[in-house]
């Protein structure tokens, strides 16, 4: 195996990293509440413009904007969950459909109108530097972005699971009324979640806008992706999520680089529709 | 009585519109574009309205309807509209190609699996040289002859768009009071208590799909034939497919007129803040335009139609002896 393709399955390992964690905040959701939030790509675009205006306006790096992202985002999420979700999640699905994609037009016209429809990038040197390891380099912004990921994600499916939060927020899942039995408030929880997949969509949103562009209109984009990874990993599993997320990264690159980046996409599009074929709850989602 | 009287009128004033908005081009231009909307959207409204498949990648058919249109012309000299038929069969084809492996999906799943397949589709088209590839194609810049469908003016084309959304209400009512509409509708509340009273459920969503499939791509020759080019994302874009699902869940999905509801709503909404704010305004109007969508979704979850919808208070007798149970 050449360098090269070890480069390039590094890369897209440090992708699908990021991938999964902006995966996992619509995962919690969908799989807490059987809510699919098409609004999850305008909150990861709030998130990058978070980070593009702490370092125009503050001149701060990551390690500012990160904690900024986090806490605007979880408000965010808080705030969509009492005013809207609360109330359309026991309508028809189409009501849900109909409820996060008005969210999400209200959110990337609002961010068009406010910063203009051109993209913004942050300069290269705010964290900037690459190293080289064995033969293989490692972009600093990259690096980053794909630690972080992998670290927050494992830390949300730590808390998930291994915390009496993570239990009775299953216990909801499973059955609101007999949490509520429980001494479990079933809207507290529902919320919590919320804030859980806002934080982790914000923090996705300022890694990813340490090397990617950011527009009003970028959340398009990445909410596909985001809709493929939750779906390939099986809805309500973290862990799938990052499986998910890790395979899709790795595949696109790879498949960009033998193949042609044009058909990264090709490639990724007909694994999923495999994938929910064989497997229609998803790698490890729940029949 | 009233209610007769009532829809009549509608017919009538949705025969003079264009009488009453002669020589003001946007307003002609408005009442196509309704039309032409209303058209995506009834076609959504059979399989993602009656039969509850939410499908969320029915531009593959619009594109395909369009591509149609537009390859019959820059490949074989055809006027645009020759590429209808074709785009509708093409379309019925496809549809069984999708929908035999994506129907098996419920609910959040087969919505998921057509947006991927769209996305497929619109990558793919954007690598073809046959479909001209990102820049796409444009029709006949200049008419050969009448087929050619180049007016100087919306309204031969409002009442082309007219008489194909009358044809397509009525068969979606036929369908609605026919074997297959009670069969949809049982399907949409439970397919498993449907499948258990011995609907083939699978064969009649598929149905459902293919009829829904072939008339999205209709309405996507009809674009063609009206704005003479598509490209990649005009055709295959996901905001065509949320555009279909979005006016017929806001008029009341699985109703006959809520897309059309749907559409003499949104399009207006939407044309108008085009043409008077443009530029920087425009971002501003779909912020108002997305919060009118979450305020209907937030307090009318079955669309802007269930205001009308006669009052539970008076439930036929036959149900009370049915249900032995005091609700």
């Amino acid at each position: 195996m050449s360098f090269t393709l070890v480069q390039v399955i590094v890369s897209g390992l440090l992708l699908g990293a990021v991938y999964a964690l902006f995966a996992s905040g619509l995962t919690l959701v969908w799989g807490m509440m059987n809510v699919v939030n098409f609004a999850h790509g305008d909150f990861v675009m709030l998130g990058m413009y978070t980070a593009v205006v702490i370092w125009t306006a503050l001149g701060g790096g990551p390690f500012a904007s990160v904690p900024a992202a986090a806490i605007l985002i979880a408000t965010l999420g808080v705030l969509s969950y009492f005013l809207l979700v609360r109330h359309i999640m026991r309508g028809p699905m189409l009501a849900q459909i109909l409820g996060t994609f008005g969210l999400a037009l209200f959110l990337r016209y609002a961010a068009f109108w406010y910063f203009g429809a051109d993209f913004k990038t942050l300069p290269d040197t705010l964290v900037g530097g690459s190293f080289t390891l064995g033969g293989v380099r490692f972009e600093g912004a990259r690096m980053l972005a794909g630690v972080g990921g992998l670290a927050i994600t494992l830390l949300l499916h730590v808390i998930l699971t291994r915390t009496a939060m993570g239990s009775r927020m299953l216990a909801v899942s499973e059955d609101p009324v007999a949490a509520q039995l429980m001494g479990i408030r079933p809207q507290r929880m529902q919320a919590v979640a919320w804030a859980m997949a806002g934080a982790a969509t914000g923090i996705a949103g300022a890694l990813i806008a340490t090397f990617f562009y950011t527009s009003p209109t970028v959340g398009e984009t990445l909410a596909i992706i985001a809709f493929v990874t939750v779906s390939f990993g099986g809805f309500g599993s973290v862990l799938g999520a990052l499986v998910a997320g890790l395979i899709i990264g790795v595949v696109e690159s790879v498949s960009a680089y033998l193949i042609g980046p044009v058909y990264k996409d090709v490639i990724v599009y007909v694994l999923f529709v495999l994938v929910l074929w064989f497997r229609p709850q998803g790698l490890m989602g729940k029949a | 009585m009233n209610r007769y009287l009532f829809f009549g009128a509608l017919v009538v004033l949705a025969l003079v519109y264009p009488l009453l908005v002669q020589g003001i081009p946007v307003w002609e231009r408005m009442g196509a574009l309704v039309l032409l909307a209303a058209i995506g959207a009834s076609a959504w409204n059979i399989v993602g309205g009656y039969a509850g498949q939410v499908s969320v990648g029915h531009a593959v058919f619009f594109g395909f309807g369009a591509y149609a249109a537009v390859v019959v012309y820059t490949h074989l000299g055809w006027p645009p509209i020759a590429g209808a038929p074709l785009g509708m069969l093409l379309s019925v084809i496809l549809a069984a190609v999708i929908g035999v492996p994506t129907l098996r999906l419920s609910g959040h799943y087969f919505s998921m699996a057509t947006i991927a397949v769209g996305e497929l589709v619109r990558v793919l088209s954007s690598t073809s040289d046959f479909l001209g590839g990102a820049q796409g194609l444009g029709g006949p810049a200049m008419p050969r002859s009448v087929f050619d469908l180049s007016f100087l003016s919306a309204t031969p084309f409002y009442y082309i768009f007219l008489a194909v959304l009358a044809f397509l209400l009525g068969l979606t009512w036929w369908i609605e009071r026919a074997r297959m509409g009670f069969y949809l509708r049982a399907i949409k509340d439970s397919e498993r208590a449907a499948r258990a009273l011995g609907v083939s459920s699978g064969r009649y969503k598929l149905y459902a799909y293919m009829l829904s499939g072939a008339f999205t791509s209709l309405a996507g020759s009809l674009y063609l034939c009206m704005f003479g080019f598509v490209d990649p994302e005009s055709g295959f874009g996901i905001l065509i497919s949320v555009k279909m699902v979005v006016m017929a869940a806001l008029g009341g999905a699985g109703n006959l007129f809520g897309p059309l509801v749907g559409a003499l709503i949104l399009v207006p909404l939407e044309e108008l803040s085009n043409s008077y704010l443009g530029g920087r305004g425009a971002g501003l109007t779909f912020v108002v335009y997305g919060a009118i969508i979450v305020i209907i979704a937030r307090f009318l979850p079955s669309g802007l139609l269930s205001l009308f919808r006669p009052r539970p208070s008076k439930p036929a007798p036959k149900s009370e002896i049915a249900s032995g149970h005091a609700d």
